[in-house]
């Protein structure tokens, strides 16, 4: 506990409220992601929900300094459930000019900024563009500032250890947090054990990381108080009792798909190949070799699908992960795996686009690409997540139809997911239904055929080495029940139409919502990431009184059955996306519903307020 | 070559036949690579339900259709790839690639560059015409400059990619060569199975319609003994009925054509072929035939660990004295505990 007294009367009259927005900005090399996960994690252990918003540059090493060198992290913590990394921070942490420069016009008014002035020098400022120094010259005016020489006092506090210059201004991180932790009543103590642990081989680096938070603690204690630094306190959330842990949608599909290949008793085999921001889950899988798992680093996107089709044709769950220019490269393979009706589960993780685009921004433009985007009559199930903790229902839900019907399924996620981190109540696996998958081992009565249909018209799985069950498959028209290669024109539209039967008849769960009523003036009809300021501005307008309802879809493709009919029984429907208008589309196409859009595609998370503001211009 | 798990059963020719209709045009060199690999399937002991033939696209990888195996016709240049899981998944199959100058070298040279280099467990016949047949006859890289087609109607002014230089390039350890109609194929093809690794083997294969007799120069029965030098492990590089060999000219360190008197090779300098030396191999694989005679058989042959061991064995590793608990997996990291009244630090 922090010795700074702060009766409840201050606690109350604090301008801060029970949910905070804090954003810590600084150079690529000034540690703000780490920084930003350890105040997470800080944040978890204090009871808190909360939601994040990791914010990097493309480049590895940016030059130092500059404005495209600036590195974010954006936690939003609160008392009550907390939906998004919110829309304007209360407090910015800026390390230098740079990052002072390009996150401060999104601070609230009124909010509070913290800058390290011993980086406010001539050259750095010349780097940031600026010609005076803010920090100076009351352009800062409508914010509170207070002007901290961060860096020499992290100096002053490491100098027992005998670093050089350069390596104790890399404590800064640590004893910026050490402020942020005593601003917010936190312990520091997980803190410490992190620390010592990450530096075990190097005992002094630890003691001097801790020396640097134990200092940025102190500094908030006993300096001053009466200035615009006060300690709040942020309640804990009341969250259903259970198990929690912090998750990334990079985890939640790695454990997700672990669950699934478990579930249907199958060994996984994951080909990937290295890509922005789908990496992360490749990392993730290739630890988890006790669990089944091969994981193989492909020569190229190409590979990675093909190699993954190879092994579910030997009989495992194969499953590849890419982001957009990588998805375009598996186009071909997903329709050879279309057309020989195998199990492949392919992980999209939505990047700006087109072309290379903006590899470290969200976006959720790849919906055509997911739904439509093959040669030929190519359909796909296409599952889409909302959050880092849905990413392992949806893995599951994709391996469960990709065994239950033998066909490739798209999981999209995307950049936000990915990286952001979320409160998670860890799942009961026992309550998850196993869907074991049996292969075709003998002869059945009638004959073998290896394109032969059950009721879901699915076609055995034939596992290579299997005795008299000998059979070709491959990318050209398939006779219907033999296999064989057959041109005929009947055929063909016989196949076409049983591979889209099969996918039509797909077991999707009915179409829910999320908050509000089945019909009424306005749905918000959402997918994917924008769960979070779709769900709080309805539940704002909501509570003004309006009559607004949030639809969110999971099952892209096929849509639920139920989907259309409460789309029409809403007057007004309109569908934010970040993307220029994909889902939309869709359903009008789907439904003939007059969806419309509301779009962004900026490479940012939409804000609450934009989505409030769609909201009460629809209602107008 | 794979570890038998079922047990081997005696099978003949018959039992390696598909009932499907082969749809190569007649004539055409496939055919008599298609029945050198039936009769060679049944001598090599494994069985038709534990081998795989992989393709890619063109008329070289029909091939799966026709053979009475578990068989995988896939995308144009990305069979390796496929086989990579399948052998990955399945280390027991006994895969087979069969692949052409365009599938292979052109779209496909980057799979099979990686294939080779990490060494999978698997046979590569490349069937080499030096043309595109099924897209009717435009250049392959394997051309020779100046041939004409369709999309090079002047010539074409690439210089070829040599097959068996490739694949040494790219770390293979075993390098052979046939023809279609060759009757030694078959000792090739076993040689290749019983090499445990990647396997590549370039087969020169008349296209009877878009580039007939290609290769008549050295394939052609008449005078084969002067244009062809099959090579076997241990035995001098003779050709010619023995009046002619292969030496080395150390001081320019590169390759020669000697004559030979009264069979004594050993005063002509003439090299015994040893499949492990793999500076030799690089001379052989480049030798410029016309200059040289066409070398052919076993040109190098010197395993290493292979791939799919490799990565079985470092999982098996990494999983050893781990239980595979998921739930306690999900668990995994910092966690709390919320109860009725609120978070239990």
């Amino acid at each position: 506990m922090a010795t700074a007294v702060v009766d409840e009367a201050d606690k109350r009259q604090s301008p801060l409220s029970d949910a905070v927005v804090v954003r810590f900005a600084g150079d690529s090399g000034d540690g703000m992601q780490l920084t930003g996960g350890q105040f997470t994690l800080s944040s978890a252990l204090a009871g808190n929900d909360f939601a994040t918003f990791p914010d990097f540059p493309a480049e590895i090493r940016a030059p130092q300094g500059t404005l495209f060198g600036v590195s974010a992290f954006q936690i939003n913590f609160g008392s009550s459930a907390i939906d998004t990394a919110g829309d304007a921070p209360d407090v910015l942490v800026a390390m230098n000019p740079a990052a002072l420069k390009t996150n401060v016009p999104s601070l609230k008014q009124g909010g509070l900024i913290i800058a390290d002035e011993g980086e406010f020098n001539d050259r750095n400022l010349a780097k940031a563009k600026y010609d005076a120094n803010p920090l100076d010259d009351g352009s800062l005016a409508k914010w509170q500032l207070l002007k901290l020489n961060i860096s020499q006092l992290t100096m002053d506090a490491v100098k027992p250890f005998g670093l050089g210059n350069k390596e104790a201004l890399r404590c800064k991180n640590m004893w910026t947090l050490g402020l942020a932790l005593w601003m917010f009543d936190r312990d520091r103590a997980p803190l410490v054990d992190w620390l010592n642990a990450k530096f075990a081989k190097a005992p002094d680096l630890a003691a001097a990381n801790i020396a640097a938070l134990n200092a940025g603690h102190a500094y908030g204690e006993t300096a001053e108080l009466a200035g615009p630094l006060q300690q709040h306190h942020v309640d804990p959330a009341p969250v259903a009792p259970g198990l929690y842990r912090t998750l990334t949608g990079a985890e939640g599909i790695a454990l997700g798909l672990v669950a699934g290949a478990q579930l249907a008793k199958l060994p996984m085999f994951f080909g990937g190949y290295p890509i922005t921001p789908a990496s992360a889950i490749l990392h993730h899988l290739s630890r988890l070799k006790e669990y089944d798992v091969t994981t193989f680093q492909a020569e190229d996107e190409i590979a990675a699908i093909c190699s993954a089709i190879g092994a579910s044709y030997a009989g495992s769950l194969g499953v590849t992960s890419s982001s957009g220019p990588g998805i375009a490269l598996k186009g071909e393979a997903m329709g050879l795996a279309i057309m020989t009706e195998l199990p492949l589960v392919i992980v999209n993780s939505q990047r700006g686009g087109p072309s290379t685009g903006l590899p470290t921004k969200t976006e959720q433009s790849d919906l055509y690409q997911a739904v439509y985007g093959r040669n030929g009559d190519a359909p796909m199930p296409v599952i889409a997540a909302r959050s880092p903790g849905d990413a392992f229902e949806c893995a599951v839900e994709a391996v469960r139809i990709a065994v239950q019907y033998m066909t490739p399924v798209m999981l999209l996620t995307d950049g936000y997911i990915a990286n952001a981190a979320e409160p998670w109540a860890v799942p009961d696996l026992t309550t998850y239904e196993a869907f074991p998958v049996e292969f075709l081992t003998e002869v059945p009565e009638g004959g073998f055929k290896p394109y032969g249909r059950d009721e879901k018209l699915k076609r055995p799985w034939v596992k290579p080495g299997t005795p008299g069950l000998l059979h070709r498959i491959g990318g050209i028209e398939k006779e219907i029940d033999t296999g064989h290669i057959n041109y005929e024109a009947s055929n063909h539209q016989a196949m076409t139409d049983i591979r889209k039967a099969k996918i039509d008849g797909i077991a999707v769960p009915d179409q829910v919502v999320e908050l509000g009523a089945e019909g009424g003036k306005l749905a918000v009809v959402g997918w994917g990431s924008t769960f979070g300021p779709i769900h709080q501005a309805v539940r704002r307008k909501r509570a003004e009184g309006l009559d607004v309802s949030h639809v969110h879809i999971r099952h892209i493709w096929p849509l639920p059955a139920n989907l259309g009919a409460l789309l029409k029984s809403y007057d007004k429907v309109i569908v934010p996306e970040m993307n220029t208008g994909q889902l939309k589309t869709v359903l009008r196409d789907q439904y003939l519903v007059d969806a419309q859009p509301v779009n962004k595609v900026s490479g940012q998370p939409f804000t609450i307020a934009e989505i409030e503001a769609a909201i009460e211009e629809a209602l107008k | 070559m794979n570890e038998m798990t079922t047990i081997a059963r005696t099978t003949t020719l018959k039992d390696w036949e598909t009932d499907q209709e082969v749809r190569w045009c007649p004539g055409c060199g496939d055919y008599a690579i298609l029945k050198a690999v039936q009769r060679t399937m049944p001598e090599i002991g494994t069985t038709p339900e534990n081998t795989v033939f992989i393709s890619g696209i063109g008329c070289s990888s029909r091939f799966p259709y026709y053979m009475e195996t578990y068989g995988f016709h896939t995308i144009h240049g990305r069979a390796p790839a496929f086989a990579t899981g399948l052998k990955l998944a399945n280390p027991n199959l006994d895969v087979w690639i069969v692949t052409g100058d365009g599938d292979g070298l052109s779209i496909g040279g980057n799979h099979t560059m990686h294939l080779i280099r990490r060494n999978l467990d698997c046979q590569i016949m490349l069937f080499n015409n030096e043309i595109y047949g099924l897209t009717k006859g435009q250049y392959s890289p394997t051309s020779r400059v100046g041939t004409t087609s369709p999309s090079t109607p002047y010539g074409s002014v690439d210089r070829p990619a040599q097959p068996a230089a490739f694949a040494l390039g790219a770390g293979s350890r075993f390098v052979a060569r046939g023809f279609d109609v060759s009757k030694k194929l078959p000792e090739v093809l076993k040689a290749a199975h019983a090499h445990k690794g990647a396997a590549f083997i370039e087969i020169f294969q008349n296209c009877i319609v878009y580039n007939k007799d290609v290769f008549e120069d050295f394939a052609a029965p008449k005078g084969a003994e002067d244009r062809q030098l099959w090579l076997e492990n241990g035995e001098p590089m003779l050709y010619a009925k023995g009046t002619k060999g292969i030496a080395l000219d150390a001081e320019a360190l590169h390759l020669k054509t000697v004559d030979v008197v009264d069979g004594d090779w050993q005063s002509a300098g003439v090299i015994v072929h040893d499949v492990t030396n793999r500076s030799v191999a690089h001379m052989l694989v480049e030798m410029r035939f016309g200059e040289f005679p066409m070398a052919l058989g076993v040109l190098y042959d010197d395993p290493r660990p292979t791939f799919e061991a490799d990565v079985w064995r470092q999982n098996a590793a990494a999983a050893e004295g781990k239980t595979a608990d998921l739930q306690s997996l999900l668990k995994k990291g910092q966690t709390w505990t919320v109860t009725e009244g609120g978070p239990d630090l």
